[in-house]
């Protein structure tokens, strides 16, 4: 059988099976709750008897996936929203931040790998701020924003700068001499020059740094929406943890890992497009 | 006298040497080039060549002297001035039918897309570039098709002025073969004046109407100038019959193996550094005698 199937072939069959495998470990390694008939005196007294919250077995979280996922956008107050609609509201303002900070970080490291001097001055504050996690950010932010959707926002923007402003300096620094003096002896103003010659030669390192930084900036949502609460991903894992509803936490785990996935292999194929061979 | 079209004058350039002093590259180079002529620049490595290919493109600027071309300066690069890199210098996301485009846009910007694309596809086929190949990216095209690539581009801007660095030295001695042919074929089609870079003696004698012959650096200096008495059309497979071809070879190679080393290093005190005109012609039923050769050097 291995002979006649591709390497991709094999490859998801082992997937399939480690799935397998896990997901039935998963579900026989869940104890069953014990009668009270089979419990010692001991057990009885020490609270055996009550109902124990457990980790939910798989096929638990499967029928509360179905069933959430069944109805994604339903809306029955603050407290109790689809997921799709939590996972929406996340996604608003990952790319809201993510975009504000795209704006600015592309234009800024264009300038910083284009003047060795612009690289210097703001090489010790790029330094200093990029190790800061971003969630340090918040009280700063809510106090000075005094919003805390702004805040959130803020948080994301903050954090996904600097991957992106990094490499897109590193990116347009690289650019082969060679290049920029086909653009010289054609006579391509600095703006032309900037975007048929540097934004090109540039754009796998600029993207690698932009598909860096959703990667932060959906990391960094979900804490921050705990903090901030109201609506998001972030805010119903944690909602659902004072709920004590495992199950939705495990099935909400397993969304942000999805969405997290798509967002990262949507760069992938991006990046792949704009790859080029020398 | 008038000036040439092409006309360097008192070209020097210095650099640091890393240690507080300076090294001089060359000082005083003087030469022109006629519009139409097909000249080629010999002399061995770090002699400074690739300077003057670079201020004569307006990539860099001279530590002193002037440059001037058709009457004007050079003060920086322009289209008037097509440069054929060593190392192709297409642009690697671009195909090459996009790559030619890319200048042709840059020359033209006010020309329609079709009449871009038309013009773009002329020259490739000018170079032997047809069909699907023109659709493949840099990466994906050997060395020699790139500079074919290369060289329709840089033919297809028209310019006044042709500069090649050393455009076939990374390729094969048959794929050389080929494109110098073709470069023979679309020069003698557009008569564009040719300024170019080698380190092949049978090279430059196929291709040059004259051959500057720079002596080693430092102080290099534009040393002779030696005309090439071969009528065209010329063909590799004849040009060696030629009886002046294996004597103006081993004026070249007797420049390059001893003359060149043995010159080095002079300074010029201050005098412009004019190469010395040369003349081989056996056909000529005149023998070279010193005052003849007087006559053409003044």
């Amino acid at each position: 059988m291995s002979g006649t199937l591709s390497e991709n072939g094999k490859a998801a069959v082992l997937s399939l099976l480690i799935l397998a495998v896990g997901l039935i470990a998963w579900e026989v390694s869940i104890p069953a709750q014990q009668l009270a008939g089979e419990m010692t005196e001991y057990e009885r007294l020490m609270g055996g008897g009550s109902p124990r919250a457990g980790i939910p077995a798989p096929s638990q979280v499967a029928a509360k996936a179905w069933e959430q996922l069944s109805d994604p956008f339903y809306d029955a107050g603050p407290n109790d929203k689809g997921i799709g609609i939590q996972l929406a509201h996340s996604l608003g303002r990952v790319l809201t931040g993510y975009g504000l900070a795209a704006a600015m970080a592309i234009p800024l490291g264009f300038l910083i790998g284009m003047s060795p001097v612009a690289y210097k001055a703001l090489n010790p504050f790029i330094q200093v701020l990029r190790p800061i996690s971003p969630l340090a950010w918040m009280p700063l932010a809510l106090f000075v924003i005094q919003d805390s959707e702004a805040s959130a926002i803020f948080v994301i923007f903050i954090c996904s700068i600097w991957p992106m402003l990094l490499n897109t300096a590193f990116g347009v620094a690289g650019v082969r001499q060679d290049w920029v003096n086909v653009a010289r002896t054609h006579e391509l103003g600095a703006l032309r020059t900037a975007m048929t010659v540097i934004l090109p030669a540039a754009a796998p390192t600029i993207i690698t740094g932009m598909r860096i930084s959703i990667g932060i900036a959906w990391l960094v949502i979900v804490a921050a929406e705990m903090l901030v609460g109201g609506t998001g991903i972030g805010y119903y894992v944690w909602n659902e943890w004072n709920n004590v509803d495992l199950a939705s936490v495990i099935f909400s785990i397993l969304m942000i890992g999805i969405v997290g996935m798509i967002l990262d292999s949507a760069f992938g194929l991006l990046s792949r497009r704009l790859a080029y061979a020398e | 006298m008038t000036k040439p079209f092409l006309s360097i004058e008192r070209l020097t350039q210095r650099f640091p040497d890393g240690k507080g002093g300076q090294v001089t590259v060359f000082e005083n180079a003087s030469f022109g080039i006629e519009r139409g002529e097909f000249v080629c620049i010999l002399g061995h490595s770090r002699c400074g060549k690739s300077t003057i290919m670079n201020i004569l493109a307006g990539l860099a600027q001279p530590t002193s002297g002037v440059v001037a071309m058709d009457g004007a300066e050079i003060g920086g690069p322009s289209l008037d001035r097509g440069v054929v890199f060593q190392n192709y210098s297409l642009l690697p996301w671009l195909s090459a039918l996009a790559n030619v485009r890319f200048g042709i846009r840059a020359r033209h910007p006010d020309w329609s897309r079709a009449r871009i694309d038309e013009r773009a596809r002329e020259f490739l086929s000018m170079v032997g570039l047809q069909g699907e190949a023109i659709d493949r990216k840099p990466c994906q095209l050997s060395g020699g098709m790139r500079q074919r690539v290369s060289i329709a581009r840089a033919f297809a801007n028209h310019p006044k002025l042709l500069l090649l660095d050393e455009p076939f030295g990374a390729l094969d001695a048959l794929t050389r073969g080929t494109i110098q042919d073709e470069l023979l074929k679309i020069w003698s089609g557009t008569g564009q004046t040719v300024f170019m870079i080698t380190h092949d003696i049978d090279e430059a004698i196929l291709l040059a109407d004259r051959i500057l012959l720079m002596s080693n650096g430092p102080y290099a200096r534009v040393a002779e100038s030696v005309e090439i008495t071969i009528p065209r059309p010329r063909v590799r497979t004849t040009i060696v019959e030629h009886p002046n071809y294996y004597p103006i070879r081993n004026h070249l190679v007797q420049f390059l193996g001893k003359r060149s080393k043995a010159l080095s290093g002079t300074p010029s005190e201050g005098r412009p550094q004019v190469p010395e005109a040369v003349r081989i012609d056996l056909t000529d039923p005149l023998p070279p005698e010193p005052a003849r050769l007087h006559a053409i050097r003044a």
